[in-house]
């Protein structure tokens, strides 16, 4: 329709309409930019009060990318149609594929190039810094805790979730009990660092004891301890709280698979004379196979990536060291950047086939 | 056989009572903790309260919060000067970072899985599949490159390069949970609109987005818990820039140097808790949907 309209007007028109219409075309994104890049210095730069920074901050960065959006979607259907039609899908698609690219695929790349290198990257060392990764007794530390972190850690958050979730669907007390077994999963490490600790503290024996752990031991007439400075099983200490936030998790996905489970098969399984036990070994395990398979690869890897419970509890000391805490010490303590990096590929290298499971398994349950 | 049922349900109530009881008394003891006065605090267990409930005092959390000197008189009677912990400005920064580190990553995944989904384009399939790739890519991967990048472009400690940080590592599973739901929008709504001649970006806005509610809020649930929680990212992009540091950072810096001091964080730790556990407790429902919908960060 406006191809029509602009075909009837004189020519002079028309150039004055086009011009026109690249001047705007140019001026509104060079006044957007200039709009936002006055707001990106009054935030980096500005003494305004807090809550003024704060409330600009957050208005320029939702509102920001809301119009980078608006504004290139308005540039595309300026041009010509078939260029509109071209270039729309990329107005849409454009902006997390460059994110992606910028954080994650290229940063990838990088990564491994910088696993061959030195410390500080300047000359090539080959499979050096892996080789230290699997022979320094640090990191061979840090790979036992991991795998303890992996086996036990996922075995009882799985274990425990169950557990919960059969009692509870048996219960008429169901909603508060899953409630509070899941809340932990809403505190942040650093939090639950602070209660655990609390609850692992030490004094010396003779003083009143504040921590829950030795307050009971020395109930019983046992000597206080020191329980983060124990190895090996510090490390257990350490899971135990991992294990008190991710039970949560697993319950609320295997609740939801148990419900699942149609009556008829139980009641079925019951008349044939099977008891309680065997009905749940038998029938229910059995049906909700699926979800323990996606609830277990997805802590798995939850606990390959350990790192915020180590670096508050005890940061690595006391040989509790895992690949996570490893890589931040030699990236950022040491300033060692070939080893970090070739820490960080290893731990890409376990992630993957176990986020490949659970996405085929993931694809096979139905989303929302 | 009624007297078995009976047994029965006080087997099952008393296992499930017991579990319940393990799983909450350690948050239970940092709260009443919170409240107990310094000296109380350091002599004496926070279950003794229930002897002795003579004083809860909000001295605590006025301390770690406003982060003034507070004066106060010990066991031997000398009066103590403690500085405070500025947990208020904290908390701000928190919200700062959280609430476009939620918000953007959401929009950016929301276009791209309308994209992906209802647009055909050259090289799609390919793209789609790299975006769930990436899905497996650990964020420690990315620290270093982009900190170089962040360097260069001495965007260190600003809140843009905290936003696009938590934007690229949301990014994978937003955009695969979004196209999964809108992929699977009926396509007789979208075509309809087409006729009447909408342009792609006002079905957007108007019909994608709207029908979208449900599995925006449950993603945005779980990316606003991750950011307020994450220690990792805000460490290395963050730093040690006291004017932007957010409330993990500073609780963390508070384990540090003031690991005696338990009055102060419990009072700190629980201050660190409180918005996550109303958003917890008031959006529970979006919760549950969210986790069997999968939203767990890869």
């Amino acid at each position: 329709m406006e191809r029509d309209d602009t075909q009837r007007t004189s020519l002079v028109d028309q150039l004055y309409y086009t011009t026109g219409r690249v001047l705007v075309s140019l001026l509104v994104p060079v006044i957007t930019f200039l709009v936002m890049w006055r707001g990106f210095i009054f935030l980096r730069d500005g003494d305004a009060p807090q809550f003024v920074t704060a409330a600009v901050a957050i208005i320029w960065g939702v509102g920001g990318v809301a119009i980078l959006f608006l504004l290139s979607n308005w540039l595309v259907e300026q041009m010509p149609q078939a260029w509109t039609d071209t270039l729309r899908p990329f107005v849409f698609v454009g902006p997390a594929t460059a994110i992606l690219s910028w954080y994650l695929l290229i940063p990838t790349i990088r990564t491994l190039y910088l696993s061959f290198l030195s410390a500080q990257s300047e000359n090539f060392v080959g499979l050096q810094n892996y080789i230290f990764a699997f022979t320094n007794p640090d990191m061979l530390n840090s790979f036992r805790n991991n795998l303890l972190w992996l086996v036990i850690g996922t075995g009882l958050s799985v274990g425990f979730g169950l557990l919960v979730a059969v009692l509870a669907d048996r219960s008429k007390f169901e909603t508060v009990a899953k409630s509070l077994i899941f809340l932990p999963y809403a505190i942040s490490f650093v939090g639950a660092g602070v209660i655990w600790r609390f609850i692992y503290f030490y004094k010396p024996p003779g003083r009143p004891q504040i921590g829950l752990l030795n307050a009971i031991i020395t109930a019983f007439g046992v000597e206080p301890q020191a329980w983060l400075t124990i190895q090996p099983w510090n490390n257990l200490l350490l899971i135990a709280i991992m294990v008190w936030l991710q039970t949560g998790y697993a319950m609320v996905l295997l609740s939801a698979a148990l419900k699942g489970v149609p009556d008829e098969l139980l009641e079925a399984g019951r008349i044939d004379g099977a008891n309680e036990v065997q009905v749940f070994f038998r029938i229910i395990i059995p049906y909700i196979q699926g979800t323990i398979v996606t609830v277990s690869t997805t802590i798995i890897i939850f606990s390959l990536k350990i790192f915020d419970i180590v670096f508050v509890m005890t940061n690595g000391n006391f040989g509790t060291e895992v690949i996570a805490s490893r890589f931040y010490k030699q990236m950022f303590k040491f300033q060692h950047f070939g080893r970090g990096g070739a820490i960080a590929i290893i731990l890409l290298v376990a992630v993957i086939p176990v986020m490949w499971y659970n996405l085929r398994q993931f694809g096979e349950q139905e989303a929302f | 056989m009624r007297r078995q049922k009976l047994i029965s349900d006080l087997l099952v109530n008393g296992a499930l009572l017991l579990l319940c009881i393990l799983w909450t008394v350690p948050t239970f003891g940092l709260l009443v903790s919170s409240f107990r006065p310094r000296d109380e605090v350091s002599s004496s267990g926070w279950w003794t309260v229930v002897q002795d409930p003579a004083e809860l005092t909000f001295s605590n959390y006025r301390q770690v919060l406003l982060g003034k000197d507070v004066t106060f008189v010990n066991a031997e009677g000398e009066e103590i000067e403690a500085s405070g912990d500025n947990l208020s400005r904290a908390f701000l920064n928190s919200l700062t970072v959280t609430v476009p580190a939620t918000v953007i990553p959401i929009l950016i995944a929301a276009f791209a899985a309308y994209g992906f989904a209802w647009m055909k384009f050259p090289g799609r399939r390919p793209l789609f599949i790299t975006v769930v790739a990436l899905l497996v890519v650990p964020l420690q991967i990315a620290l270093i490159p982009i900190l170089r990048d962040y360097t260069r472009l001495d965007l260190n400690g600003t809140f843009l390069a905290i936003w696009l940080a938590h934007t690229g590592f949301g990014l994978p599973l937003a955009t695969y949970l979004l196209y999964n739901y809108i992929s699977g929008l009926p396509r007789d709504i979208l075509e309809s609109a087409f006729i009447d001649g909408a342009s792609p970006f006002t079905i957007f806005i108007r019909l994608i987005l709207p029908l979208s509610v449900p599995a925006l809020a449950s993603f945005a649930i779980f990316q606003f818990l991750w950011v307020w929680n994450d220690l990792l990212v805000a460490l290395v992009f963050i730093g040690s820039k006291p004017e932007v540091a957010v409330m993990t950072q500073q609780l963390q810096e508070m384990v540090g140097s003031r690991g005696q001091d338990w009055h102060l964080l419990t009072a700190g730790a629980f201050i660190t808790m409180i918005l996550p556990l109303v958003v917890f407790f008031s959006l529970q429902r979006f919760f549950v949907r969210g986790l069997l919908a999968g939203s767990v960060k890869g």
